[in-house]
């Protein structure tokens, strides 16, 4: 996985993608996080820039380290739950804003949205 | 982390053309640093200065503390642009040399890369591709403990596959404390593991910075920044 997009800063992005795994429990609580250099080696990044994301994270709380043995997914379901709600109401309203720019009224894109069949996106 | 390299006022003419003019460059240990520029900007004379290969300079150049010498030499794992071996000379022969130049080479290192890198003993380094002796080159100069790692053009001549192997290696084997100069012009699959990249346009330093700082500032990658600034 080497998908960074360089116009951005590196770090930035990898925060972006580890909260992800998180939120959506690819990444769990208690789940091990690898080393810098292991993730600088996968990602194809500067060792630096990792250190700085994953500081980031844990002074925002997604991780915590134990000292001397590594870093793990910290357990704290409310700001996981919080992450993931902003996320899922940033993703709707950029949805509906698509969806108004085509002339739909927000009943239209529901009446849309509950003809869905679930299995259609299996 | 210090002050490994302290460049003051470097002037280097060859003839009346003058190559360096006035460069100055502080550079810190722990760090992997892009040296950009397009050909003729200085890059390889620098470098080569840095290494005790030209002497006939102005200005000041520190390497941790000291003028170049046998002391600077003996910290400074340096991949020139071009292959040094001499004819006769098989894989085996520049492990020994190696092993025998320099105190911080670990020869088991070297081996474990050569089998990665499928490059036998005992074969004319001549009779390898241009990119097996890239990739040969690139381990010998990787497995010693350095406190500077001065890489020119270690990915010119490989294949857009072997890049990344080039670059994993070099993660991979460098002493966390060490300071990578590596020069390039093959910026944008590199500029992710810079941590500082200056940028050298007719022997002049017109940008040393963070790397990530940069692309915040600009809205743009390094790639793309070079690209402005050195378009003709």
């Amino acid at each position: 996985m080497n998908d960074f997009n360089s116009n951005i800063p590196i770090y930035i992005q990898v925060i972006k993608s580890m909260k992800m795994d998180i939120i959506s429990g690819k990444l769990k609580p208690g789940d091990k996080i690898p080393s810098v250099r292991e993730l600088a080696l996968s990602l194809s990044v500067n060792p630096n820039t990792i250190q700085k994301a994953l500081s980031e994270l844990e002074r925002e709380g997604f991780l915590v380290t134990e000292r001397a043995v590594g870093r793990y997914v910290s357990d704290n379901q409310e700001l996981i739950e919080e992450s993931k709600n902003i996320e899922i109401d940033k993703r709707v309203e950029y949805f509906v804003k698509d969806m108004k720019s085509l002339g739909l009224t927000l009943d239209d894109i529901k009446n849309h949205i509950n003809n869905l069949k679930e299995d259609h996106y299996e | 982390m210090n002050n490994i390299i302290e460049i003051e006022g470097l002037y280097k003419s060859y003839g009346k053309e003058d190559v360096l003019k006035f460069v100055n460059l502080t550079l810190t240990s722990g760090k992997i640093i892009g040296l950009l520029g397009p050909n003729g900007s200085g890059k390889t004379t620098l470098i080569k200065i840095l290494n005790g290969l030209l002497k006939d300079y102005k200005g000041k150049v520190l390497i941790d503390g000291k003028p170049v010498g046998k002391e600077s030499k003996a910290i400074i794992s340096y991949l020139p642009d071009e292959p040094y071996f001499e004819n006769w000379m098989t894989t085996s022969d520049a492990v020994h040399l190696f092993k025998d130049m320099y105190k911080d080479f670990d020869e088991q290192k070297v081996l474990q890369l050569m089998e990665q890198f499928n490059i036998e003993k005992n074969v004319k380094i001549k009779n390898l591709s241009k990119g097996m002796k890239e990739k040969f080159q690139l381990s010998l100069v990787m497995s010693r403990k350095a406190k500077i790692y001065i890489l020119d053009e270690p990915i010119g001549g490989v294949d857009p596959a072997a890049r990344d192997l080039i670059l994993d290696t070099i993660l991979n084997n460098y002493e966390n404390d060490a300071l990578i100069l590596l020069s390039t012009h093959l910026i944008s699959d590199i500029e992710n593991i810079f941590d500082e990249v200056i940028f050298l346009k007719n022997g002049e330093v017109l940008l040393h910075e963070n790397s990530e700082e940069l692309r915040e500032k600009r809205n743009a990658s390094i790639n793309t920044i070079f690209k402005e600034e050195f378009k003709c």
